[in-house]
């Protein structure tokens, strides 16, 4: 199992007390909540983190995008990409990833992968996401077309990597006369491409696409949701002829251990409820905004909804015990990645070691913990 | 009165249209919450007119052709609509984003229009001014916002949908999002051309508009050359629903001397 360490970078200094006065800690949380002194001191300590996963023996490290709230610091995650090459040797760095149908022009995104594909010599990851509803609060950009332009968006990117250049590019919402894109990407025929997802039934099916074989990547669910999902992946590979390898399941999770399972929810509970009450707390107008769903998968979206959005508070036992986060001993954290993997074929774990006001020091105790004790089991 | 419903075909995209009344030629083209029922001040008016209330095309009953990809768009089929329907002297009268349609289609064309009401138009922005987010308001919120009068918003608010209103609701939400998100409820090309509309124009308003600001109705009357001006007291982004009396006898004065 490949193990892709993964980071949200929260601003953790936020006053919670003040934030729930708002509407959600995204897009109309006032900024003058943020600190400047206290988000560098944030960025350094996230960075060093990342970084330091490498000699724990991750296989890789993750960032990712969002906008304009205190949920993560990454509006631009390839910058915090570009650090990350110049104080690691081995690693992959994975970009989960850029939102392609926000950007005016995505060429922008198959170029900055590129030279950081360069710059890494072929270490980078490259996700695809639409970006979470808020971001189209956020943006602007009309969500009804967001399926659209993420494909449109996605054929310009893999053309421009792939084809020699100069061509044009005729779409409907991007038409460019000239894609000649310098630099090409380090990797061939290109870098390989993860696909984050909430598990929205358009992405299952063309993430599985025998064109396409891109890993999926559950992010943020309850087990019974993975799981679901993880299959319904599988069963659309069969449907197309072809049997999945294990490098196509992933499954992105809060994860912390410690000692004993008392323990580790007693250090981490209150942690895990700022994450999914605090951070993440934002109105199902903002979590999915019309189109950006299909009308049938919004409504099953708001009956089947378990992890996200308006749902009441979340307790720390809820979390757990759903398998939303997976916090506990090393020996009930490792045993819940295995029947994961057993009823999925889980290739691909990216834990979030650190989540909501999480501190460093007890983000760093888990992970050395987990790089002892759960890691080595899962590499065998 | 009852009105008579059917469904119209034009370009294949099928229509579903109520009819009342008998006499000129009155339009209402509904705003982004769609036809959720017939109301009094449809009835005032087709007291004397024949009043056609189409759903829109990815309205209510009505088709959803993808090819309508934006209310220019909206407006090109309606004039295909009125051509295949045969309308002439008609008296085009639109709420909200039925008020943007109208001013679209006639700018472009109109030869068989008599005269424009604009009920609290969208279309047109002030700078520093935006129009209420109704995309980020939740749904009881949504319906206080609309009214002065929380008495109207109550008496909805407690009705429970059924499943095939429910279904009804999120299309017009999709089509309304599709139409109005970006630029939100304008069209930056719009303003320029409203000189065109030379025809009388009734502007109507509620100052307590909380959805399209007041501040915009001054920006109408500039723009249109020949428009008049109504302010409703008291009253929210639904006037001919909160004052329909008020609104529909303003309205029937109002065509009266736009008859040609």
């Amino acid at each position: 199992m490949k193990l892709v360490s993964f980071h949200l970078m929260p601003y953790r200094p936020l006053d919670l007390e003040e934030a729930a006065k708002h509407r959600s800690s995204w897009v109309v949380l006032p900024n003058t909540l943020y600190d400047p002194v206290k988000g560098a001191e944030e960025y350094a300590a996230y960075i060093d983190f990342l970084v330091d996963c490498e000699r724990l023996g991750f296989d890789g490290i993750g960032v990712n995008e969002h906008h304009q709230n205190a949920y993560g610091m990454m509006p631009a995650p390839n910058l915090i990409a570009s650090a990350l090459i110049q104080r690691t040797k081995k690693v992959k760095i994975a970009i989960l990833g850029r939102a392609l149908p926000i950007v005016s022009n995505p060429i922008f995104i198959a170029e900055e992968y590129a030279m950081l594909d360069n710059l890494s010599k072929g270490r980078i990851i490259c996700g695809f996401v639409r970006g979470i509803g808020a971001e189209y609060h956020s943006t602007g950009i009309n969500p009804y077309f967001s399926h659209e332009r993420f494909h449109e968006a996605h054929d310009l990117i893999l053309k421009a990597w792939t084809q020699p250049g100069p061509f044009s590019f005729d779409g409907r919402h991007f038409n460019l006369r000239y894609v000649n894109l310098w630099p090409r990407p380090y990797q061939t025929p290109h870098p390989p491409v993860w696909i984050p997802s909430q598990g929205s039934s358009e992405t299952v099916v063309w993430a599985a696409h025998p064109d396409r074989k891109y890993p999926f990547l559950v992010t943020f669910s309850s087990t019974e949701l993975v799981t679901r999902y993880l299959n319904t992946y599988r069963d659309q590979a069969r449907k197309y002829g072809y049997e999945p390898d294990e490098g196509q399941f992933g499954w992105a999770c809060p994860l912390y251990v410690a000692e004993t399972d008392e323990r580790a929810r007693q250090e981490a509970g209150r942690a895990i409820e700022t994450l999914f009450n605090n951070f993440l707390r934002m109105p199902l107008e903002m979590l999915v905004p019309p189109g950006y769903t299909s009308q049938t998968s919004m409504k099953n979206f708001f009956k089947m909804r378990t992890s996200l959005g308006s749902r009441g508070f979340q307790s720390a036992d809820f979390l757990i015990d759903s398998g939303t986060a997976l916090i506990g001993s090393p020996k009930t954290v490792r045993a819940k990645i295995e029947q994961m993997r057993d009823k999925t074929g889980l290739g691909i774990l990216l834990p979030m070691f650190q989540f909501g006001i999480l501190s460093d020091e007890l983000a760093r105790r888990s992970i050395e913990l987990f790089a002892a004790e759960v890691m080595p089991h899962l590499k065998k | 009165m009852p009105a008579q419903s059917s469904i119209v075909k034009v370009r294949d995209v099928s229509i579903k249209l109520h009819r009342a009344g008998e006499g000129q030629k009155v339009l209402f083209l509904h705003g982004a919450g769609g036809l959720a029922q017939w109301l009094p001040f449809f009835d005032a008016l087709a007291d004397g007119y024949e009043l056609l209330v189409p759903e829109h095309p990815g309205f209510g009953a009505s088709d959803d052709p993808a090819f309508i990809r934006n209310v220019p768009d909206m407006a090109m089929f309606y004039l295909d609509f009125i051509e295949a329907l045969g309308l002439d002297r008609v008296h085009l009268v639109g709420h909200s984003l039925g008020g943007w349609i109208a001013a679209e289609i006639l700018v472009r064309d109109r030869a068989r229009f008599s005269s424009l009401t604009l009920l609290a138009p969208a279309g047109i922005r002030v700078e520093g001014v935006p129009a209420g987010d109704t995309f980020i308001w939740g749904p009881e919120e949504g319906m206080r916002n609309l009214f002065h009068d929380q008495r109207f918003a109550e008496t909805l608010l407690a009705l429970k949908p059924t499943e095939e209103q429910m279904d009804i609701l999120l299309k017009n939400r999709f089509t309304a999002t599709k139409l109005g998100w970006q630029p939100r409820w304008f069209n930056p090309d719009l303003e320029k051309w409203l000189h065109r509309i030379k025809l009388p124009a009734l502007v109507v308003w509620g100052d307590d508009d909380k959805v399209m600001p007041p501040q915009y109705a001054a920006l109408w009357r500039e723009r249109l050359p020949d428009a008049r001006l109504v302010m409703v007291e008291e009253t929210g982004h639904l006037p001919h629903v909160e004052k329909a009396e008020l609104v529909s006898r303003q309205i029937r004065e109002f065509l009266k001397g736009a008859a040609r």
